[in-house]
């Protein structure tokens, strides 16, 4: 989902930085907020931004015989709620920007919306939602954090379809175009990546640690 | 959750991950991220800004992606092992 440096149009790559940045700004409000309030909450924060750090390096094979990665959003987001993954994330992708040449300064807006923002509030919506209508907290888990990775990849497929349209078939042949290349790749990942953040929040959860969001 | 569940879902992950290789997939294995780059190279787009540094070869890249994850785990690990598990008779600390 890493939209590399200078692989935007000047003027989506603006856009999207402009849109970026609230939820970026409110994310680190929010995160500072929290740790002042509840201090106690500082090692199951820093477990969530671990977990982005471990999955997002994780370049996992694909049955499409390509390679992909998952995000580690989902964890976070259904602990913490959203906005907090917004500035977690952004660590993330600006360290991979800066010292592995993946993604970019000038796409991080871009990379932001799609993996600290979109991703996180599609998992929390599906976990809400699953939980809501009565699925099993581990099921809810399992399908917040998955259909959260898989959506990150929708939207860096859309951001990428609205700023390279088909010459032929516009926006939506060239939306098929990169989902085609990120979605089905992400498919299998999406559910190892559901596994292990159910595995993980069972494991924080047996120690007691502070989850503060509820299904 | 039991720690056998927990195993048995950590097994199921690491099955998914590893299948594309035994099964006979073709394909080369490319980043989905550098293929998606290449496919906007193609419709004829020169980008405007480079990173500001590059990593000198793979076998460097690699490096700073093996340090991200070990990281990433190191401090999982750490806030894990910190705290016993509650039904242990233990709250921690």
């Amino acid at each position: 989902m890493h939209i590399m440096e200078g692989f935007l149009p000047v003027g989506h790559a603006a856009a999207w930085t402009a849109v970026a940045a609230p939820f970026v700004f409110a994310g680190g409000r929010r995160l500072v907020r929290q740790l002042r309030a509840r201090p106690e909450d500082r090692l199951t924060l820093g477990a969530a931004g671990a977990f982005v750090f471990v999955l997002s390096a994780l370049k996992l094979p694909s049955v499409t015989g390509s390679c992909s990665h998952p995000t580690g959003t989902g964890l976070g987001a259904i602990a913490f709620g959203p906005p907090v993954m917004a500035a977690l994330g952004t660590i993330v992708l600006l360290f991979q920007a800066l010292l592995l040449a993946h993604g970019g300064l000038t796409t991080l807006g871009a990379n932001v919306m799609s993996m600290a923002v979109a991703g996180p509030w599609a998992a929390w919506a599906v976990w809400r939602l699953a939980a809501g209508l009565g699925a099993p907290r581990n099921v809810a888990a399992f399908l917040g954090a998955g259909l959260g990775d898989l959506t990150t990849y929708l939207v860096t497929s859309l951001q990428l379809a609205l700023a390279f349209p088909d010459p032929a078939g516009g926006i939506p042949a060239a939306f098929a175009k990169f989902a085609g290349i990120f979605a089905v790749t992400q498919l299998p990942l999406a559910v190892a990546e559901g596994l292990l953040t159910v595995v993980v929040i069972n494991a924080l959860e047996a120690r007691g640690l502070p989850l503060k969001a509820k299904a | 959750m039991t720690r056998r569940r927990s195993g048995l879902l950590l097994l199921a992950a690491v099955l998914v991950a590893a299948a594309p290789l035994v099964l006979p997939i073709k394909g080369e294995f490319a980043g989905s991220d550098d293929q998606a780059k290449a496919a906007i190279a193609a419709t004829g787009y020169l980008p405007w800004a480079k990173p500001l540094w590059q990593p000198p070869s793979a076998e460097v890249e690699s490096l700073l992606f093996a340090v991200q994850a070990a990281v990433g785990a190191g401090f999982l690990g750490y806030v894990l092992g910190r705290h016993r598990r509650v039904k242990d008779g233990n709250g921690g600390d």
